[in-house]
C-alpha cells in the first residue's frame, strides 16, 4: 500500500517531519522510493516567493543543456541551491549526479505580462526542458513554479533521507505545506517521473490506491490540455482532473468529487441540482475514477484537501494541533508528528467527502 | 418405362428432408395441421400385403389404401426444418433432417427466376466470432479489490442524447459558488445499456409486438430497469402513442417513413414524450437494402397504421432527397428535434461499413449538437426479411467497426459526445451479457439486440439455415406472422415473461462481469480489461495479446 501524507502548518516545517510521518507507516519490503513537494517555502527560498524555482535531477550534460535553454529563453538565475549530499557506501538510493534547485527571474519581455501569461510560459518552459532532457535520461524536471520545490528519488526512503541530509532539521530548507509519498510506482515502469506527488501549475496531487479507469482517464485527458503528458502512473490522472476542473473549467473545488466520484443516478434524481449533476456526469464520465483511491491535493493558494472514492477502500486520517494539520494514510504517522494532539478530534473522512484545510487551518467538510 | 423426370423437384433437392416412421405414426394429423409451410401433407399409398391363411403356404395378396405423411415436393412449400412437426408428434414419428446434398439455392432460382428471400440471419458457415476470442483479462485483486456482485450497488445506465463537452455546458457559477444552469443543453436520457432493437409492428405479429412492449413496461415499472424498445419503422398503435408507455418507446423513421402520418397526427394528444427518435439509414444485415415487408404480412391493421394497401412494402435503400451527411443533419435531425420541441434525443442508425467512421466523424463535428447517438449495426444481425444474397454476402462485422469509431473519437478528444450503440450478432451464442460487456469495454455506451429477443420469445430459427422464414408470414412460432391462426400460437404474456426474466438474468451477469474488474459504473472504453488470445484481433482492436 502506498504511504501518503501531508503537513500544513502555520510555521515553516522541515522535511524531516515528512520523513518521520512516512517512516512509521512503513510495511515490510515497501521501500522503493520517496518523493515530496514543498510549497510556500521558507529558509533560503523565502525571499523569492514570487519567482519560479526549477527542481531538477540531472547529469552534468543535462544541467548544462537546461541552463543554456533557460538563458536562451531569457530567464536569469537569481538563486541556486545544491543540497549537500551524503553519498556514504551502502545506501539504497539510485541517485542522479546532480540535484539542483534554481530560482530564476522572468525574461525581461515578461515584465508587464499578466499572471496568466507567466503561468503559461513556465509550463511551456518545463515541458520543453523535459523533452530536451529525455534523451539518454539526461535529467528529470519535476517542477518549475514560484514557491515550489520537488524532490523525487528511487531507493529506501530512510537512505534517501540520509543521502540528502534530510533527517537533521535546519532553518534553510522549510515549507508550510509538504506533501509526500513513500514507494515508487508498482503497476507501471519504475521511473522517477512516476512517483507521487504530481505537480502542474500550482496544483499538487498524490494518491493511495489504483485507478481502474486509468485507460479511460488517460485517453480523455491527452486531448484536454497540452500539459497533460507523461501518464507514467495511473495516479497522474487525478492531478490532471483537478487542474482541469478547478483551473480550466473554473469550477469550485467542491465539484471535483462530483467529477471523479459521481453520485449514483438514484441519488442525483433526488437532488435539487439534479440537472447540473447529470450534466457533469455525462460530460465528464471519462474522468471518473472507479477504483479504490484516497487523494490528497494542494491548490495554488495553498489549500490542502483530501477526497476519497465512492467505495472508501483506502484509508486517510487527519490529525490537528493548534498550528499544524497532518494527513496520513495511517494514524501512527500522525502520532509521530503530533504526539500531543487531542486524537479525539482526528477526522476520518467518509466516502465521496472532501475535507479542506484552509490557510488559517480552518477545516471544512463537504459531504454530499 | 416412363421417361425419368429429372427436372422434378424431390425432397433430396430441398434443404431439409422429412424423417417419417409410418410404424410409429398414429395418424393423428397434428403434424400436418401444425406445419405452417404446408411442407408435409397426408397422402394415401397403395400397399400390397402378402399373407397365407391355411396350414400350408398359400400366398395371397391384398391391396389396401394406407394414409401416410409425405413431404411436399415444391420449392414453394418446402420444409424449413423448424421442427414443429416433431414438437407436436406424440410418438416421435416425424421430424426434419438436414439435407447435405441440397440443391435448393440452384433449383429455387431456376424455377422462380427471382432472388431468394428469407428471414434475416447470416447463414454462411458459422465461424468463431471475434467476441468469443476476447476475454475479460484484468481481474481486480489486492490493489483494487473486486466487488461483490450480489451486494454492491452498480450504476448501469448509458446516455442517449448529444453530450456537450464540459467547457460548453450551459453552466455558470452563482454567488454562493454553485453551478447553475445558464441556457439550454441537448436532451440526454440515461437508459439501460441494452436496448430492444428495432423490429416493426409489421414484421412482428401483433401479439409478439404486444409481448415485447409489455416486457418493456414491466422492466421499467416493476424491475427498475429503464429498458427502451425501438418501434422499428412502421408506426405505433395510436392507443400506445397516446399512453404513458410512450416514454419507453424509441420511435423509428426509416426511408419509407411508414407510419409517421399516424405519429404526426397523434402528437397533439401525446401525454408523454417518446424516449427518442431513431433515424434508420441502414441495417447491418442488409446494408444497402431497404426494409422488406412482403404483402403476405401486410395485414389489415398494418394497412391501417401505415396507410397503405395490401402490397409489398419495400423501403427505398436511402432517404430520398438527402445527398450528404451535412444536409441530413440540417434537414432531418433539425426537423425531428424541432418536431418534439428539442426535448427528445434523435439518433441515427447506420449499417457497419467501411465508411461508417467517415459518417461518425462528420456527425461528431455537427455544429448544432443535435445528433444524439450513433447506432451501428453489424453483419451478423437481422430479422424480418431480406434477399439472401444481401444477408450472406454484404456487410461488415460490428466489433472492429465499433472500435474504429470509438478510437476516432478518442483521437479527437470527443469520446462520449455522440453515444455509440452497437449491435449485430450480439447474443448469438445466447450470452448477451458477455457480448455487451465486451462491446462496452471496447467503447460502446450500450448495445441493442433484436434477433435474441425473438429467440427469447420462442423463435426456433438459427444461423445454420433452420427456419429463417420470417419473410413468408408463416412463422411457425407466431412471432413474425400476421396470420391469426399462427399468431395465436404465441402467448404474449409468456413472451413478456421470458424477456423480463432474460433481462433480469443478464443484468445479474453484467454485474458479475463488472465486479471482477472492480467497476461499479459501466466500463466504457476500458479496453485494458480485455485480452485476446488471437494476435490479429488484439492488434486490430488495440488490446492486450495473451498466449
Amino acid at each position: 500500500m502506498c504511504r501518503i501524507g501531508a503537513i500544513k502548518s502555520l510555521n515553516y516545517v522541515h522535511p524531516s517531519q515528512a520523513l518521520l510521518l512516512m517512516q512509521s507507516q512503513q510495511k515490510g519490503h515497501d521501500n522503493s522510493g520517496f518523493a515530496m513537494v514543498m510549497q510556500d517555502l521558507g529558509g533560503i527560498f523565502e525571499g523569492y516567493k514570487h519567482l519560479p524555482t526549477l527542481s531538477l535531477a540531472c547529469t552534468d550534460e543535462g544541467l548544462k543543456l537546461a541552463e543554456d535553454m533557460l538563458h536562451a529563453a531569457g530567464f536569469q538565475r537569481v538563486l541556486q541551491w545544491v543540497p549537500e549530499t551524503n553519498p556514504q557506501p551502502g545506501l539504497d538510493i539510485n541517485a542522479m549526479p546532480n540535484y539542483v534547485f534554481e530560482t530564476f527571474d522572468y525574461p525581461k519581455a515578461y515584465k508587464h505580462a499578466t499572471q496568466q501569461e507567466k503561468e503559461e510560459l513556465l509550463l511551456n518552459m518545463r515541458l520543453k526542458l523535459r523533452a530536451a532532457l529525455e534523451d539518454d535520461d539526461m535529467g528529470f524536471v519535476y517542477s518549475f513554479w514560484p514557491d515550489v520545490v520537488t524532490l523525487k528519488e528511487i531507493g529506501d526512503p530512510r537512505d534517501i533521507g540520509t543521502y540528502f541530509n534530510l533527517w537533521q532539521p535546519d532553518k534553510k530548507f522549510t515549507a508550510r505545506v509538504i506533501t509526500a509519498q513513500c514507494r515508487q510506482n508498482t503497476n507501471y515502469d519504475i521511473v522517477r517521473y512516476a512517483a507521487h506527488p504530481f505537480f502542474l501549475q500550482g496544483y499538487t496531487a498524490l494518491a493511495n490506491g489504483e485507478n481502474t479507469f486509468y485507460q479511460k482517464n488517460k485517453e480523455f485527458q491527452r486531448k484536454l490540455h497540452h500539459g497533460y503528458i507523461g501518464f507514467e502512473s495511473d495516479s497522474q490522472c487525478f492531478l490532471y482532473t483537478l487542474h482541469y476542473v478547478h483551473r480550466q473549467l473554473g469550477w469550485p473545488l467542491s465539484y471535483y468529487k462530483h467529477v471523479i466520484t459521481p453520485l449514483p443516478f438514484e441519488t442525483i434524481e433526488r437532488r435539487d441540482d439534479k440537472e447540473q449533476m447529470l450534466a457533469i456526469r455525462q460530460s465528464l464520465s471519462h474522468l471518473e475514477i472507479n477504483g479504490p483511491n484516497t487523494i490528497i491535493g494542494v491548490l495554488p493558494d495553498g489549500t490542502l484537501f483530501t477526497c476519497c472514492d465512492a467505495k472508501k477502500l483506502r484509508p486517510i486520517v487527519i490529525g490537528r494541533s493548534s498550528d499544524t494539520v497532518v494527513f496520513a494514510s495511517e494514524v501512527c504517522g500522525i502520532n509521530e508528528v503530533l504526539p500531543d494532539r487531542n486524537w479525539e478530534t482526528d477526522i476520518y473522512p467518509n466516502e465521496r467527502e472532501i475535507v479542506v484545510i484552509g490557510n488559517r487551518l480552518e477545516v471544512q467538510r463537504w459531504k454530499q | 418405362m416412363e421417361t425419368m423426370k429429372i427436372h422434378d423437384v424431390t425432397p433430396n433437392d430441398l434443404p431439409w428432408k422429412i424423417r417419417y416412421d409410418a410404424s410409429r405414426c398414429t395418424l393423428c394429423g397434428s403434424c400436418v395441421a401444425a406445419c405452417s409451410f404446408r411442407a408435409i401433407e397426408p397422402k394415401v399409398e397403395r400397399r400390397r400385403m402378402v399373407f397365407s391363411e391355411g396350414d400350408l403356404p398359400e400366398p395371397k395378396q391384398r391391396f389396401s389404401a394406407v394414409p401416410v405423411i409425405r413431404q411436399a415436393h415444391s420449392v414453394k412449400n418446402y420444409c424449413r426444418g423448424c421442427g414443429i412437426c416433431e414438437k407436436v408428434c406424440p410418438n416421435d414419428a416425424i421430424g426434419p433432417v438436414r439435407n447435405q446434398d441440397t440443391r435448393h439455392p440452384i433449383v429455387t432460382r431456376c424455377l422462380a427466376g427471382d432472388s431468394i428471400k428469407r428471414g434475416g440471419r447470416k447463414n454462411l458457415e458459422a465461424t468463431v466470432r471475434t467476441l468469443d476470442k476476447l476475454r475479460v483479462g484484468r481481474i481486480s485483486q489486492m490493489t483494487d479489490p473486486s466487488l461483490d456482485a450480489q451486494r454492491h450497488t452498480f450504476d448501469m445506465l448509458a446516455p442517449f442524447g448529444r453530450i456537450l463537452p464540459a467547457g460548453k455546458l450551459p453552466l455558470k457559477i452563482n454567488e454562493q459558488g454553485l453551478l447553475v444552469s445558464d441556457g439550454q443543453a441537448p436532451p440526454v436520457r440515461w437508459i439501460y445499456p441494452v436496448v430492444i432493437g428495432d423490429m416493426s409492428i409489421g414484421a412482428l405479429s401483433w401479439r409478439m409486438w404486444e409481448g415485447v412492449a409489455m416486457a418493456t413496461a414491466y422492466l421499467n415499472e416493476e424491475c427498475g430497469l429503464p429498458v427502451r424498445m425501438c418501434s422499428g419503422e412502421g408506426g405505433v398503435p395510436v392507443r400506445l402513442l397516446k399512453s404513458k408507455y410512450l416514454k419507453y418507446m424509441i420511435l423509428q423513421i426509416a426511408s419509407g417513413h411508414f407510419g409517421w402520418n399516424r405519429i404526426v397526427k397523434a402528437m397533439p394528444y401525446m401525454t408523454e414524450d417518446p424516449a427518442g427518435v431513431l433515424i434508420k439509414i441502414g441495417q447491418g444485415a442488409k446494408p444497402g437494402d431497404g426494409g422488406l415487408l412482403m404483402a403476405q404480412k401486410v395485414a389489415e391493421h398494418i394497412q391501417a397504421i401505415r396507410g397503405v394497401p395490401k402490397a409489398d412494402l419495400l423501403s427505398p435503400p436511402n432517404h430520398q432527397g438527402l445527398y450528404s451527411i451535412e444536409e441530413s443533419v440540417q434537414k432531418m435531425f433539425l426537423s425531428f428535434n424541432a418536431a418534439f420541441k428539442f426535448r427528445v434525443p434523435v439518433a441515427i442508425k447506420v449499417a457497419a461499413s467501411s465508411t461508417s467512421v467517415s459518417v461518425f466523424n462528420n456527425l461528431v463535428r455537427d455544429p448544432y449538437n443535435i445528433v444524439g447517438g450513433f447506432f451501428l449495426d453489424g453483419i451478423d444481425g437481422g430479422t424480418g426479411a431480406a434477399h439472401e444474397v444481401s444477408l450472406d454476402h454484404t456487410g461488415h462485422p460490428i466489433v472492429s467497426k465499433l472500435r474504429d469509431c470509438y478510437l476516432a473519437a478518442v483521437a479527437q478528444g470527443r469520446q462520449g459526445q455522440i453515444p455509440l450503440w452497437a449491435a449485430g450478432g450480439l447474443g448469438r451464442t445466447g450470452d448477451l451479457a458477455a457480448d455487451a460487456f465486451k462491446m462496452i469495454a471496447l467503447g460502446a455506451n450500450g448495445v441493442f439486440t433484436g434477433r435474441l429477443i425473438l429467440q427469447m420469445a420462442g423463435c426456433v430459427g438459427n444461423d445454420m439455415g433452420r427456419c429463417n422464414a420470417c419473410n413468408t408470414g408463416l412463422c411457425p412460432a407466431g412471432i413474425t406472422t400476421q396470420e391469426p391462426a399462427l399468431a395465436h400460437r404465441l402467448d404474449p404474456e409468456k413472451v413478456a415473461q421470458n424477456i423480463v426474466n432474460y433481462f433480469l438474468a443478464m443484468d445479474q451477469e453484467l454485474k458479475k462481469l463488472m465486479a471482477p474488474i472492480g467497476n461499479s459504473s459501466l466500463p466504457v472504453g476500458r479496453s485494458d480489461a480485455l485480452v485476446s488470445t488471437d494476435r490479429g484481433v488484439a492488434e486490430r482492436l488495440q488490446i492486450q495479446y495473451v498466449c
